[in-house]
């Protein structure tokens, strides 16, 4: 009843050429941004913001790159993980060897290098794909994991082998570090998600999006419009790497504030993988509601006993996790294969259409 | 449907494509054995034969996709041994598939969208803000997409993924992701196949609306004799991958050989 298009009729091309053409989709939007840089802040509790929310920002900002590669190109990768250690390694040498330079500057430029390698390991896509493709991305998971374990230089020759992020600055106000307020690292945080989101929303809605998904649904029929394989899909490797490097940097410097290596191992991948194919291939709203089904829902679960003053013990309450996430995970898929976003899209048609079937 | 379609007959003149001595195999499997035919501009060129004929295969050869053993592709004056599928999309060839070759997860529009590819050219950055100059090079071309889709009737699917579709629209969509590329040359594998009537009759008007006043060149490939005789200028006949007839549908149809293999056999 409230979801209606009726009467918002479209004058021109660039009206309903917009990413979010219906008008309550854009009051939902806002509403969401509102919640996000305002309330949140306020209201939330230092846990909210440390533990909940920047994890799943920088979840969802991975999976938005590795949706990407697997939704919306068709390019299977079990390399994420290696692809944010890039991004990690790259922001933390950079930030070391250049501290005077602003750490934000080093974190969006670590997707950079995250973008080259992912480029590099991208080329046999040009003569692999489907399982293939996963396993020779799974080597440049291994091999990348191997130099950050191996190769000294990439974490200053730390006895731990770990890397510790350096306290820095915007505006004067600490952003990393252990001065920095949960509160500051979620603007930071929210900031250059948003902001990657769009331009993400943009590029996927554009030609260069189309190209993607023509080459992931048919590249016979790609070839013949004139769209080359092999430079459509290194692109995708590369923005794809971006988004992982620049979430992988976020991660380190942002969330963690300390990496080993074992932080950007094959599970991580695995992780986004799954938070890709749950919240739905080829959508970049999927990829957050992945990353909330799979960080946020367990948080909740877990803590839920507690707040019911339900007298439960903490190990009982870890496997009921997994076992309710789970669950979840098999009955959303067998629901909807094809993710949460179509879900939530097949809801919204039912709603425009209310209260006839269809 | 025929009635003003003998004048312009006359007025066709240069070759646009030429095949010449083409041969292509499959390991032992020989697909054409020395074919030689010509399109010129303008012409609605038919290409008729039984199944496994090796139609296809032609249409595959000269738009790039098998590359022939033998034999040469003269296209715009231009002579390769073999066509790269890139080439032929650049310089306008266009090509509509036998089994329906779309991108199923797109909406019509979008399908129809990445025929424009080549001709926008807004990098990385511009896409990247979907504003300005990005964001105007959009609106021109889904204003010209938005024609084809007057055209070929198919408004009210603009928004739904082809995959939806049934498979009469889904063939008339392939046809217009194949205009939207404003090819010289259109190659139509059986474009009326599994039709029914009505449909069949909206697509034979599409292609000869599109050959009187866009003056478009067509390949056609159609088992459906009765339209091939109505819509063609010329016929070439294949069987087993030798070329056995060339000519006007008058001409072809009353070559004995053309009887004897094709005609008598499947109709
Ligand atoms: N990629 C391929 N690999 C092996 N053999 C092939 C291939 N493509 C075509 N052929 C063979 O070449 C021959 C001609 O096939 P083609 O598809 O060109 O026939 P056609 O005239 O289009 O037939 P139809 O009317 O059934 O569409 C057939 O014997 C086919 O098996
Ligand atoms: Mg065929």
């Amino acid at each position: 009843m409230f979801y209606r298009e009726t009467g918002q009729f479209k004058q021109n091309y660039a009206a309903d050429s917009a990413v979010f053409p219906i008008l309550q989709d854009r009051y939902g939007l806002a509403i969401i941004m509102v919640i996000a840089f305002v309330a949140i802040p306020m209201f939330g509790s230092e846990f909210l913001l440390a533990s909940v929310m920047i994890p799943f920002l920088i979840l969802s900002l991975g999976a938005i790159g590795l949706n990407i590669l697997v939704g919306y190109t068709g390019l299977l990768s079990l390399g994420t993980a290696g692809f944010m250690g890039v991004g990690a390694y790259a922001a933390y040498k950079l930030s070391t060897m250049f501290p005077q330079v602003n750490i934000l500057v080093w974190i969006l430029c670590s997707g950079f290098f995250a973008a080259g390698i992912g480029v590099i390991f991208g080329l046999p896509s040009l003569r692999i794909k489907g399982f293939y493709l996963a396993v020779a991305t799974l080597a440049a998971q291994f091999f990348l994991q191997w130099c950050f374990v191996r190769v000294a230089w990439l974490y200053n020759y730390n006895p731990s082998g770990a890397i510790e992020v350096p306290g820095r600055t915007l505006f004067g106000i600490a952003i990393t570090g252990p001065m920095a307020t949960p509160v500051n690292r979620y603007y930071v945080v929210l900031g250059v998600v948003v902001v990657m989101t769009l331009i993400a929303s943009n590029i996927v809605h554009g030609r260069i999006g189309r190209t993607w998904m023509a080459v992931r649904d048919m590249d016979i029929a790609a070839q013949l419009m004139g769209i080359r394989l092999l430079p459509a899909k290194l692109l995708a490797f590369a923005v794809s790497s971006f988004y992982c490097g620049v979430a992988g940097a976020l991660m380190v410097f942002l969330w963690l504030g300390a990496a080993e290596p074992s932080a950007f191992d094959i599970k991580l991948s695995f992780l986004l993988l799954f938070m890709v194919i749950i919240g739905g291939l080829g959508s970049l709203i999927g990829s957050f509601m992945g990353a909330a089904l799979i960080h946020i829902l367990p948080i909740f679960i877990r803590a839920l006993p507690e707040s019911l003053g339900l007298p439960v013990a903490a190990a009982t309450v870890e496997h009921l996790t997994y076992l309710i996430v789970g669950a979840l995970i098999i009955f959303f898929l067998i629901v909807e294969p094809h993710g949460l976003a179509r879900l939530w899209q097949i809801t919204k048609q039912k709603l425009r259409v209310w209260p006839f079937p269809y | 449907m025929s009635g003003p379609k003998d004048a312009v007959g006359e007025t066709m003149g240069e070759t646009l494509l030429a095949v010449d001595g083409v041969s292509l195999g499959f390991g032992g499997v020989k697909a054409i054995t020395d074919v030689s035919f010509d399109i010129r501009k303008g012409e609605i060129r038919a290409i008729i034969g039984p199944n496994g004929a090796g139609k296809t295969s032609m249409l595959n050869v000269i738009n790039g996709f098998y590359h022939p053993q033998q034999g040469r592709i003269t296209y715009k004056g231009q002579t390769r041994s073999r066509m790269r599928p890139y080439q032929a999309a650049s310089q306008g060839i266009a090509r509509t598939f036998q089994n329906v070759a779309l991108f199923r997860g797109m909406s019509t529009l979008d399908n129809i969208m990445v025929g424009r590819t080549l001709r926008m050219h807004r990098g990385l950055f511009w896409q990247m803000l979907r504003f300005g100059p990005a964001m105007r090079e959009e609106i021109d071309h889904r204003r010209h997409v938005e024609d084809i889709i007057d055209f070929l009737q198919i408004e009210a699917i603009r928004k739904t993924p082809v995959g939806k579709l049934p498979y009469g629209l889904q063939k008339r969509v392939e046809l217009g992701r194949a205009l939207a590329m404003e090819p010289e040359l259109l190659l139509l594998d059986e474009p009326m196949a599994g039709m029914n009537m009505e449909e069949k009759e909206d697509m034979c008007r599409y292609i000869l609306d599109l050959n009187r006043h866009f003056g478009t060149t067509i390949a056609l490939i159609e088992h459906d004799i009765g339209v091939v005789m109505d819509l063609s200028d010329r016929v070439v006949v294949l069987e087993y991958g030798h070329k056995i007839a060339d000519g006007t549908p008058e001409e072809v149809k009353a070559d004995p050989k053309v009887i004897d293999a094709y005609l008598g056999v499947g109709h």
